[in-house]
């Protein structure tokens, strides 16, 4: 049986057709889950996609996180589900309290759009995989607001703790932020040019960048296959 | 009928692009000794009946601000 994920609609979400595409040309079965639902059964793994849901409000994903089906989602994380949060989803999984931290408007005070490089930390984020650590991604963003900000305890913990999971970096793979220094600087102004983060046990991974847009190679690129295929074969042992 | 005044900006140690942008402007127009613009957002309440402090901390710290990234005060109007 194929892998099933479950990808969630909000009100103003407009990322999930691509996220549903991307997962069914990859041979997985995605099936939407609207956001009044109260129940999630038979689902794999969750995909929270990008958006606006409620039309951005108050603050991005703050409204969102009180929609009926999050306490499914919360329970399904919690539980050790795998959840994925790409950009407005990252936003809600921070207001939701799954993952520490939040997202303040990027630094130039610019709606950005672009591709950027990416590199896979050693983490123990579940959607990626040890031997791709390293490896560096080209996957576009497409935010407002996306400058990652957490306390300095919050920092400190998320990189002992190995759940920095994806950094900017800059066109030399080495020129980046990491725990000596930051010589680059992330478009939207992130701190420790954070990308992606997991939480402690792995399974809940929110990310700023669209890994569903670069799946099919029409975009010019599959780099986004990656995300989803690492998750897969962690869990049922092939990709 | 009861009216609530609530502020919410960044918090303290938390860099406001806009309200830096907005310092730099006002510098600009010759307006000096600036020190530090805030831009947040102003939120009104209104209700049947008074509610205490507590409730209204407790609807600040779940929804209307991000404690996060952002403060907030409260303001009765007793208008």
């Amino acid at each position: 049986m194929a892998f099933r994920f479950g990808v969630v609609v909000f009100p103003g979400s407009n990322c999930e057709q691509d996220v549903q595409y991307a997962l069914s040309y990859l041979g997985y079965e995605a099936r939407y889950v609207w956001h009044q639902e109260r129940q999630l059964h038979g689902f794999d793994a969750l995909v929270l996609p990008g958006g606006f849901s409620y039309g951005d409000y108050l603050r991005c994903g703050a409204v969102a996180r009180f929609s009926p089906v999050m306490d499914a989602v919360v329970s399904f994380a919690e539980a050790g589900g795998p959840v994925m949060g790409i950009c407005n989803g990252f936003q809600i999984l921070t207001e939701a309290h799954l993952l520490p931290g939040a997202l303040l408007r990027n630094i130039g005070l610019k709606f950005l759009c672009q591709p950027v490089s990416l590199r896979v930390e050693q983490s123990v984020c579940l959607w990626t995989l040890p031997e791709d650590a390293g490896r560096v991604l080209r996957i576009p963003i497409n935010h407002n607001e996306g400058n990652y900000i957490c306390d300095a305890d919050t920092l400190k913990a998320l990189r002992a703790n190995k759940q920095i999971v994806l950094r900017y970096v800059g066109d030399n793979d080495n020129d980046t932020g990491d725990d000596s220094g930051q010589l680059y600087q992330a478009p939207n102004g992130a701190l420790d040019n954070i990308a992606g983060i997991c939480n402690a046990a792995g399974n809940v991974f929110g990310l700023m960048p669209h890994p569903e847009r670069v799946v099919d190679g029409i975009s010019g690129c599959t780099d986004g296959r990656a995300l989803f295929n690492s998750l897969v074969r962690r869990m049922v042992g092939v990709s | 009928m009861r009216h609530y005044d609530i502020y919410v900006t960044a918090k303290q140690g938390i860099f406001d692009p806009a309200g830096a942008t907005a310092a730099a402007a006002l510098d600009n127009l010759g307006f000096t000794g600036i020190e530090e613009v805030k831009i947040g957002k102003y939120i009104q309440l209104k209700t049947a009946d008074e509610v205490g402090l507590e409730e209204l901390t407790s609807m600040c710290e779940k929804l209307l601000a991000n404690p996060v990234i952002e403060d907030f005060s409260i303001h009765a109007d007793t208008a």
